[in-house]
């Protein structure tokens, strides 16, 4: 009888220290991300989950953050993004374009949840989008790659034909003609945002057929690292990946999505959340760029002129005249492209030997 | 016009050169199952072989900083998986269909498991092999001996393997032992012990892939970076009916349109990318069909009690 009683005194204390420490957390905000990829990939997720840590460091008396990982695209999100929302996250951020129309089935289901979605462009009374002018830091690479490239041939190695890719490649192609008019760029696309092996695979094959400069839109550092095997240089990609290739990076675009997180979960703790569209580029820093390397003073100089009036708003990279490849001129001269034409960019600009994937 | 023959040879081989090392995983893996099948096991865990491989050969190199020490982890690893597997299926009899599948999801996971902390490490890699005068032919020189160490490593052992197979007493009694287990047990041979040899080269063949593709292939880890290649291994066999020989052509067939498809992209031929991915699966289809209408062919080549269990009578 005392071992009963015993026993049932220690439940109940397992209980109660259970609900305490329930109710302590269920006093601070929740605050969920969905992940396309490991926060280890040192590339897209690894700039996410910058930003997660930095809500951590700076609410974290207020906010509690979670994520989920390696989230594939497609049903699996909605369920992915459905449990965060049914466990109490009150604010939740789905990371990758792919994430848009399961986001939204969520967001339909749990109206008092705020979701974030990043590079999206459906919005609902609940869903926000925002995404960062990453084509500002194309175009800066796109100069050093003009200025560097002895072949005279870029390596591109693209992750899906949407307009977020695409608008990449043509800002590219124009910082690289700025500099030298007859720039090519070969194009290879993957169908995937992380496949290390097939990423290494498309940059061999790039170099193969003579490119001397490769740049990716895929997240893992495989292709830099198959770049600084053959000794040429390369780009990294939404994060300083010098670590991995010394000798190899020129410069790397970073997200820094850090303030914004901020931002939005301070809104929803002081209830003045609500939705809208966020597309910030050099100038507020959301979008910025690793230290100029492996590069002659002068490209160094000529880059961060190129980025000091990108930032100053002196200077647009989709400033006209801008003509697609049927030679037909799509931004006139003196004008630069809106931001729907941008959002929704779906050709190539003259010069790109490629044929767009359907 | 030797300048012309010049430049399309030298536009032709380094496309090549990348063939060779993609199809470096898919030799050794294959090689493995190869030998496995042959003494009648089949194991559907390459695919779990190699990630285990894989995981446990960058660990291993990212913790001793040494990449040989890591390959030598990744073989060691691959063959206590299959292990494993020989214990269920051999000793205790489980049907070997679904203890290889179950074997192939548990890699799968532990491999992810083992991995979670060496995302985004990186090791130093393990450089191509420079021969000197030799890898200064021009073309030629490159070509034949400019790959890393292991390139060479899976062509011996598959070269090693087809020889062992028809020409060694070991190879022909393991013949035997796929190809009739009753007989070979009732002639004295130890089927269980020969077997078990078979299923544990298979997993040193299988982890050795793995490690060859997270050590030296792409140096780094990441979840399910084998992305299916030991699933082509296991058709590789079956394309080849059986043959050493035809493993590598199929595997530098297999690795090689992988390779062919990205060039045809990059040369702006306009080939749908997803066409050319579903090729080495048309022609694994195609053979299969040809071989299946000879069959005398097939009773050559494909082991006899492939998948059967066997329980010694006394």
């Amino acid at each position: 009888m005392k071992y009963l009683a015993k026993l049932a005194s220690v439940g109940l204390a397992v209980l109660l220290s259970f609900g305490l420490a329930y109710s302590a957390s269920a006093d601070k905000l929740k605050v969920g991300f969905i992940y396309i990829g490991p926060p280890g990939d040192h590339g897209w997720t690894y700039a996410h989950d910058q930003g997660r840590l930095m809500i951590d460091n700076m609410l974290g008396d207020h906010v509690e953050t979670t994520f989920v990982e390696g989230v594939p695209e497609g049903p699996d999100a909605a369920r992915a993004i459905a449990k965060l929302a049914e466990t109490g996250h009150k604010l939740i951020f789905t990371t990758s374009f792919g994430y848009m129309e399961p986001t939204l089935k969520v967001a339909k289901r749990f109206p008092d949840v705020h979701f974030e979605h990043a590079t999206g462009y459906q919005r609902i009374d609940n869903v926000s989008t925002y995404s960062a002018r990453f084509y500002e830091g194309r175009y800066v690479q796109g100069v050093i790659a003009g200025k560097i490239s002895k072949s005279g041939v870029i390596g591109y190695i693209a992750s899906f034909p949407i307009p977020e890719v695409v608008r990449g490649i043509n800002a590219f192609m124009l910082g690289a003609q700025s500099v030298n008019p007859d720039m090519k760029v070969k194009v290879v696309w993957v169908y995937t945002w992380f496949d290390p092996p097939k990423e290494a695979d498309a940059a061999k094959v790039l170099m193969d057929q003579g490119a001397d400069i490769i740049t990716q839109h895929t997240d893992s550092t495989a292709a830099l690292q198959a770049a600084a095997e053959r000794g040429i240089h390369a780009f990294g990609q939404a994060s300083d990946m010098i670590q991995f290739a010394p000798d190899t990076q020129l410069t790397a675009i970073i997200d820094n999505w850090g303030p914004y997180y901020v931002k939005r979960t301070a809104d929803v703790l002081m209830g003045t959340w609500s939705s809208g569209d966020t597309w910030d580029g050099m100038a507020p820093g959301m979008v910025t760029m690793a230290p100029f390397t492996n590069m002659p003073t002068d490209v160094a100089t000529l880059a961060r002129e190129t980025m000091e009036s990108i930032r100053s708003g002196a200077f647009h990279p989709f400033a006209g005249p801008i003509n697609n490849q049927a030679g037909e001129e799509v931004v006139a001269a003196g004008a630069v492209a809106d931001d729907g034409m941008l959002a929704g960019m779906n050709f190539y600009v003259q010069g790109i030997d490629d044929k767009l994937p359907e | 016009m030797t300048e012309l023959i010049l430049a399309s040879v030298l536009t032709v081989v380094p496309p090549i050169m990348t063939m060779m090392t993609a199809a470096t995983p898919l030799v050794f893996a294959a090689t493995g199952e190869l030998i496995c099948e042959k003494s009648g096991v089949l194991n559907l865990g390459v695919e779990g072989m190699m990630l285990i491989g894989a995981v446990f050969g960058f660990a291993t190199a990212a913790v001793t900083g040494s990449a040989s020490l890591g390959l030598l982890a990744a073989a060691v690893a691959g063959m206590l998986a299959s292990l494993i597997f020989a214990v269920l299926t051999l000793t205790l009899l489980s049907n070997q269909v679904a203890t290889g599948l179950a074997l192939t999801i548990f890699g799968t996971g532990l491999s992810a498991l083992v991995g979670f902390d060496y995302v985004g490490e990186t090791i130093e890699r393990i450089g191509t092999v420079h021969l000197p005068f030799l890898s200064d032919i021009p073309v030629i020189g490159r070509l034949v001996f400019g790959h890393d160490p292991l390139v060479y490593l899976g062509i011996l052992v598959l070269l090693g393997s087809g020889w062992f197979l028809n020409h060694s007493r070991w190879g022909m009694v393991l013949r035997a032992v796929g190809d009739s287990d009753v007989s070979a047990h009732a002639i004295g041979y130890p089927v269980v012990a020969i077997r078990f040899a078979a299923v544990s080269f298979g997993g040193l063949m299988a982890g050795l892939g793995g490690g060859y593709l997270s050590l030296i292939y792409t140096p780094l880890w990441a979840e399910n970076m084998t992305a299916g290649r030991g699933w082509i291994a296991l058709a590789l066999v079956v394309f080849a009916s059986w043959r050493p020989g035809r493993v590598l052509f199929g595997a530098i067939l297999f690795g090689g349109i992988t390779i062919a498809q990205l060039n045809a992209q990059a040369a702006g031929l306009g080939i749908p990318a997803a066409f050319m991915s579903m090729l080495p699966y048309i022609a694994t289809i195609v053979v299969l069909v040809l071989i299946s209408r000879d069959a005398i062919r097939i009773r050559l080549n494909a082991p006899a009690c492939l998948g059967k269990p066997f329980r010694a009578e006394r």
